[in-house]
């Protein structure tokens, strides 16, 4: 039996070498890929989410976790859509129009990614029309905006009130974040969550799919 | 002696405060890149810097934190020369004139960029900064040690005096860079690195400036450059607002001058009306 104790410890001290390595012993030995996401790669990120609320982690620390953990999950993915898994909910996330920061936008994707959601990664500067065509597409029910610039908050709103005016407001649940974001401002232009860091975004994200 | 101590031989100098909400005021568009207004607004971005000497300044920046290759596209040298010039006709004999040198806004550890693409970036904003005649390179708002390293080799090797300063805004004390890294941690790479002095700016607001500079002072020998934001900001209606009355700001004065602070100016959300009220603490104080 691969060590699993292993593969999470990898993880949460960010060897991505390791963290494959053994994710592939496990897949060899019939481990169910299922089981390696949902009883490894999550707790471990988890994890590190709480190094990083308590502050013993910092971004390079989870930077590098989020790098062995897409090791592993390169490994479990194929194995995972060939099973016909589903994700625990589809996202498209990027940085708002005339916002060029993504690297708070980064960080939420990697964590996303690690509690195990598909991502759609638009990048930053993103038109409210390339957020409402790619949900459509990719059928997404989250969509995340970032902002890292006070001046381009408002982009937001007009974000959210686009995806209104396309008839999609009710398909998708919109959560924001970014450093100058508050709980209020969220409020105040209709989103349905808001995420005061990271990890938090996770959390947000499953109640809000749960929802 | 370096040209940069000898400045302060007189005692410590008060830059200045912040650009790009001054050129919102005028009408720069939110999200633009303020860099860019060095040509087509050259008339209002020197508005701006006069604003600040008019005040008292002693020391301005210009407006070129974002003109490196990398975190943005256009014609780069004649925006970073246009920033200088606009500068020194502002500061005239009246003050000096610290060219800003921003951060990438990509991650080296990440792979985003390489030593290599960050460096020539670098390199080619100080270049053109120093032949436009700024008297001092300052690398401003870093998270990152080893990106703020390959800064200040860039500017160090245009021969003019390298301030090197960072954000400090995160952690649960706020007093660690994104990056994680402690004032002390700061210090010692930045003197390592041959910067002649080094700093903090923006970050989370002048209350938390003062223990941010004294362990910046205990760290090492380097003169400390000081620039807090007027508090965070918050959104009222359509209109963002810093929390920080200049008067507020100002009643740090003295307990940044007995931190250790060689240089004490305002970051985001700071305007001429805290640099008066920083004189006049001065003053006051002395």
């Amino acid at each position: 039996m691969p060590d699993l104790e292993e593969l999470r410890k990898a993880v949460i001290e960010g060897d991505h070498k390791t963290s494959a390595a053994v994710t592939q012993e496990a897949v060899a030995e019939g481990v169910a890929p299922l089981e390696i996401v949902t009883g490894c790669l999550v707790p471990a990120m988890e994890e590190v989410g709480r190094l990083f609320e308590c502050e013993e982690y910092f971004v390079p620390e989870m930077l590098l976790s989020a790098r062995a953990m897409k090791a592993s999950m390169e490994v479990v993915r194929p194995l995972l859509a060939a099973a016909g898994a589903e994700p625990a909910g589809r996202v498209v996330i990027g940085t708002v129009k005339g916002d060029l920061h993504d690297i708070g936008k980064n960080l939420v994707a990697s964590m996303l990614e690690g509690g195990g959601f598909e991502v759609i990664d638009l990048g930053a500067d993103v038109a409210p029309e390339r957020f409402i065509e790619a949900a459509a597409e990719r059928n997404a029910n989250l969509v995340a905006l970032s902002a890292l610039l006070t001046v381009t908050m408002p982009a937001m709103k007009t974000t959210i009130d686009a995806f209104k005016t396309a008839g999609l407001r009710g398909k998708v649940k919109i959560m924001v974040g970014g450093a100058p974001v508050t709980r209020q401002y969220a409020d105040s232009i209709g989103a349905d969550g808001f995420g005061e860091s990271a990890t938090a975004a996770v959390a947000l994200a499953r109640k809000l799919v749960a929802a | 002696m370096n040209a940069l101590r000898r400045w302060l031989e007189g005692g410590l100098l008060i830059s200045d405060g912040a650009w790009g909400t001054q050129l919102q005021a005028r009408g720069l568009e939110p999200g633009a890149a303020p860099d860019t207004w060095n040509l087509s607004h050259p008339e209002l971005v020197e508005a701006v810097a006069r604003a600040y000497v008019d005040a008292g300044s002693q020391v301005i920046l210009t407006n070129t934190f974002r003109a490196n290759a990398i975190a943005m596209q256009g014609d780069l040298e004649a925006i970073n020369r246009a920033g200088v010039e606009i500068s020194r006709r502002a500061a005239a004999s009246r003050a000096l004139v610290f060219a800003s040198i921003g951060p990438t806004g990509k991650m080296l550890m990440a792979g985003e960029i390489t030593a290599q693409q960050a460096s020539a970036a670098f390199s080619a904003q100080a270049a053109v900064l120093a032949s436009a005649g700024a008297d001092a390179l300052l690398v401003e708002t870093m998270s990152d040690i080893e990106e703020a390293r390959l800064a200040v080799a860039a500017a160090r090797s245009t021969g003019l005096p390298v301030v090197a300063s960072f954000a400090f805004d995160s952690g649960k004390n706020k007093d660690r860079t994104m990056m994680g890294a402690t004032p002390e941690a700061v210090a010692a790479a930045m003197a390592d690195a041959g910067a002649d002095a080094v700093g903090a700016n923006c970050g989370v607001g002048v209350e938390y400036a003062a223990p941010i500079c004294r362990r910046l002072h205990r760290a090492c020998d380097l003169p400390i450059w000081i620039k807090p934001n007027a508090g965070l900001p918050t959104i009222e209606g359509a209109a963002v607002r810093y929390g920080t009355s200049a008067e507020f700001f100002a009643s740090h004065f003295a307990a940044l001058r007995d931190a250790g602070a060689s240089f004490v100016g305002g970051c985001c959300g700071s305007a001429p009306e805290f640099i008066r009220a920083l004189v006049s603490a001065r003053c006051a104080s002395s």
